[in-house]
């Protein structure tokens, strides 16, 4: 770092450029305001005679969408935006939201109308939903730019048609009629808002799942995400996360953990922009006297050193989540709702305790890309935390490097017969679901049938731990890690011991050898000196 | 006795340049290696590859004044006898006020157990240290020439166990020049070039 000064170049451009740009916009600034007029996209949905119809529902907007955007629904149906299953084709293994079990709400099966309100689609309701419908692909929820578009949040992917609170009837939450030829009118491309309306309340609210992901990062400032700054770069999710044909890039179901591609301009593209070589390249540092700052790139992942900390925005992020805990009530059966001094829940009668955290330092693990997800009909071992998502990776694995983890920690339930994991019936008004009857054995048992899973009818609940590929929050340099954050005795990386870190790690013995040779020689050679000293006085005596 | 020039302007330049590199280079590199705290570790690797670089660049020049000026063949090692000489001198005579076994003359600046000491020094300890350090400097291109089964581990080892060396010789080597000539008369010779030469 200490080669590099300030070139000419580096003074002309601070000084000198804005300068001159400063008197050039003033020139300018009439005929920019006009063009500002002129908005960037061809097409102008407010003049659209398809648009001009009454709207009232969902559906009925895609219809007319379709009669333009012929193909988009039939793109659509090939991604995991819309069937939350994707085949990993390098482990062979089926995952995506609707078989992946999580330590949130556990998984999707018969809980679809609350957690479809995060699909793409209208009416997916039960497991007979209709994967070819082109009209219930939901359009606004991608393109709505007036900010007024939301699903309903036990609608199965609707909005409000009328005023309608949540929870229903007694809720406090008003969710006002959507205005849908406003909304079909305005729609344009995405944005961290719409990308964010589901992926910022992943896990039932605010920050709760992701820890990278939270409503802060609507509008962040640079030092919370320096790509997304408002005022700055003001990237929006699709910026990185591409789309080629609706299909968007970068999924956390097959990581590229580590990007060899290097930077990806036209002709030389690998269609994903979603690392951060596609822009930065395989050597994204200055170059200094020695070069191990890049050097550091094959084996360390940028989010490691640029993710300082997670869960930065003023969101905390959900850490724990004990559902063995759920059920308790009051002494005259009135559901129980805990919360910290900031408010946050901490317990409620429907699911347990929580635990929530802000500016969380990342676990670090090696990644190589490939994630299996634990299965439903897997055995499990009781006695030891069992980890629901395991991915390969070491020290020895050359193409791995070290990722930071968000790790979500709870209790969930399981079988105590077959060893397995269990699902729960949580959603619904029938009196199989958990959070009308409390009775996990109903709930369990309604679950598990519906999955075609073994259930015994015995339950307990076990510790689990799920990991979370940090990619976001991404600080300034000044903010990033420092050499011995890792560097160093009980830095970062304590954890990580299956290779031999300079400055954390040394040979104990050969460490007391080396010293005890050099305080040896240090001292043989003080007794040398003294005893010719003392041997000279005598000699003078004499 | 006679007064003759016993270290050559170059020679001179040598010894104190490399003497200020090692003792910087032991610095920082027993701060890489976290045995105390004083530049930040960033700054120390920094500094250490620097000065490890000028070290090299030191010695290709001081190999080739050697080799040049014939100046090697004071490093050729002595007899046995002479050695064992050395060592009853060191061990006992010092103490009894016995007489040094070895004058020095131009043609043989260096005692017999000097001579030993610095050979060891040119090749053993500075090899081990040269090549592990340029293999740990490396790293990250040892799978490309095919190295991928050699261990960082064995690699830093090797090179924290020469610099253990390397401090050891400094701690000895200190002790012998400034102490067993009467007024630093060594230390002066080391700077001025000029020594009595002992006939």
């Amino acid at each position: 770092m200490f080669l590099r000064d300030k070139s000419l170049f580096s003074i002309l451009s601070t000084w000198l450029l804005p300068g001159l740009l400063f008197l050039f916009n003033s020139a300018v600034s009439a005929s920019s305001a006009d063009l500002a007029e002129i908005k960037k996209s061809t097409a102008d949905h407010s003049k659209f005679e398809q648009l001009q119809r009454e709207f009232k529902t969902g559906p009925d907007v895609t219809k007319a969408c379709l009669e333009c955007h012929t193909e988009a629904s039939k793109q659509l149906h090939q991604t995991k935006h819309w069937n939350w299953k994707f085949t990993n084709p390098e482990t062979g293994q089926t995952v995506g939201k609707q078989v992946v079990i999580n330590n949130f709400c556990l998984s999707v099966e018969t809980n679809y109308p609350r957690c479809t309100s995060c699909h793409i689609g209208y009416g997916w309701k039960d497991a007979s939903f209709d994967f070819t419908s082109e009209e219930n692909v939901d359009c606004l929820v991608c393109h709505d730019t007036t900010g007024t578009y939301k699903k309903y949040p036990a609608g199965s992917g609707h909005p409000a048609y009328v005023d309608k609170l949540f929870p229903p009837k007694k809720g406090k939450k008003l969710f006002k009629a959507v205005d849908l030829n406003k909304v079909a009118q305005g729609v344009g491309k995405t944005s961290r808002q719409t990308c964010g309306a589901c992926h910022f309340y992943g896990g039932g609210g605010d920050g709760v799942k992701h820890g990278d992901l939270d409503s802060s990062m609507t509008n962040p400032g640079k030092s919370l995400d320096v790509h997304m700054d408002k005022d700055g770069l003001n990237f929006v999710c699709a910026d990185c996360h591409t789309t080629d044909g609706h299909d968007t890039k970068g999924s956390r179901y097959n990581i590229t953990a580590k990007d060899t591609h290097g930077v990806d301009i036209i002709g030389k593209d690998d269609k994903s922009r979603a690392s951060c070589e596609s822009c930065h390249g395989l050597q994204p540092h200055p170059e200094t006297a020695d070069s191990k700052l890049n050097e550091h790139v094959d084996r360390i992942a940028c989010q490691t050193c640029h993710i300082p900390t997670y869960a930065r925005g003023g969101k905390p992020t959900k850490t724990w989540w004990d559902w063995s805990t759920a059920g308790r009530k009051t002494a005259d059966g009135k559901p129980i709702k805990e919360k910290d001094e900031n408010g946050y829940v901490t317990y409620v009668t429907k699911k347990g305790n929580f635990e929530w955290g802000e500016n969380l330092v990342p676990e670090y693990h090696w990644l190589s890309g490939n994630t299996r997800f634990r299965s439903l009909g897997e055995k499990i071992d009781p006695s030891e935390v069992t980890k629901l998502n395991v991915f390969e990776g070491s020290y020895e694995d050359e193409n791995a490097r070290i990722w930071p983890f968000k790790v979500m920690r709870g209790k969930q339930a399981y079988d105590k017969v077959n060893n397995t994991l269990a699902v729960a019936h949580l959603f619904g008004k029938d009196k199989d679901a958990y959070w009308k009857s409390y009775s996990w054995s109903k709930a369990l048992e309604n679950a598990m049938k519906a999955a075609g899973a073994e259930f015994s009818g015995e339950y307990d609940f076990l510790e689990t731990e799920m990991y979370w590929p940090l990619s976001h929050m991404i600080a300034p340099k000044e903010e990033s890690l420092g050499c011995t954050d890792c560097h160093s005795k009980n830095g970062r990386l304590a954890n990580l011991t299956d290779f031999y870190l300079p400055g954390r790690d040394n040979n104990k013995w050969l460490d007391g050898i080396g010293w005890l040779a050099v305080a040896g020689t240090l001292g043989g050679v003080s007794i040398h000196g003294l005893l010719r000293i003392i041997a000279n006085r005598r000699r003078k005596r004499k | 006795m006679s007064v003759v020039k016993y270290y050559s302007k170059f020679e001179r330049f040598w010894h104190w340049t490399q003497a200020a590199l090692i003792i910087s280079l032991l610095v920082t590199g027993f701060e890489i290696h976290g045995t105390f705290q004083l530049f930040g570790f960033d700054k120390a690797v920094s500094y250490h590859v620097i000065l490890a670089w000028s070290l090299i660049v030191l010695w290709v020049f001081a190999i080739f004044w050697h080799l040049t000026t014939g100046e090697w063949r004071q490093y050729i090692p002595a007899s046995t006898g002479h050695i064992m000489a050395m060592v009853k001198y060191y061990a006992f005579d010092i103490f009894l006020g016995g007489g040094h076994p070895f004058h020095r003359t131009r043609q043989e600046k260096l005692n017999p157990l000097q001579r030993m000491a610095y050979l060891s020094m040119h090749l053993l300890i500075a090899p081990a240290i040269w090549i592990s350090g340029w293999f740990y400097l490396f790293y990250s291109d040892w799978p490309a020439v095919g190295l991928e089964g050699l261990s960082l581990e064995v690699v830093a080892l090797t090179h924290t166990a020469a610099a253990f060396a390397v401090l050891a010789f400094l701690v000895a080597h200190l002790y012998l020049a400034l102490t067993m000539s009467s007024n630093f008369a060594d230390l002066k010779s080391m700077l001025t070039g000029y020594g009595e030469e002992e006939k």
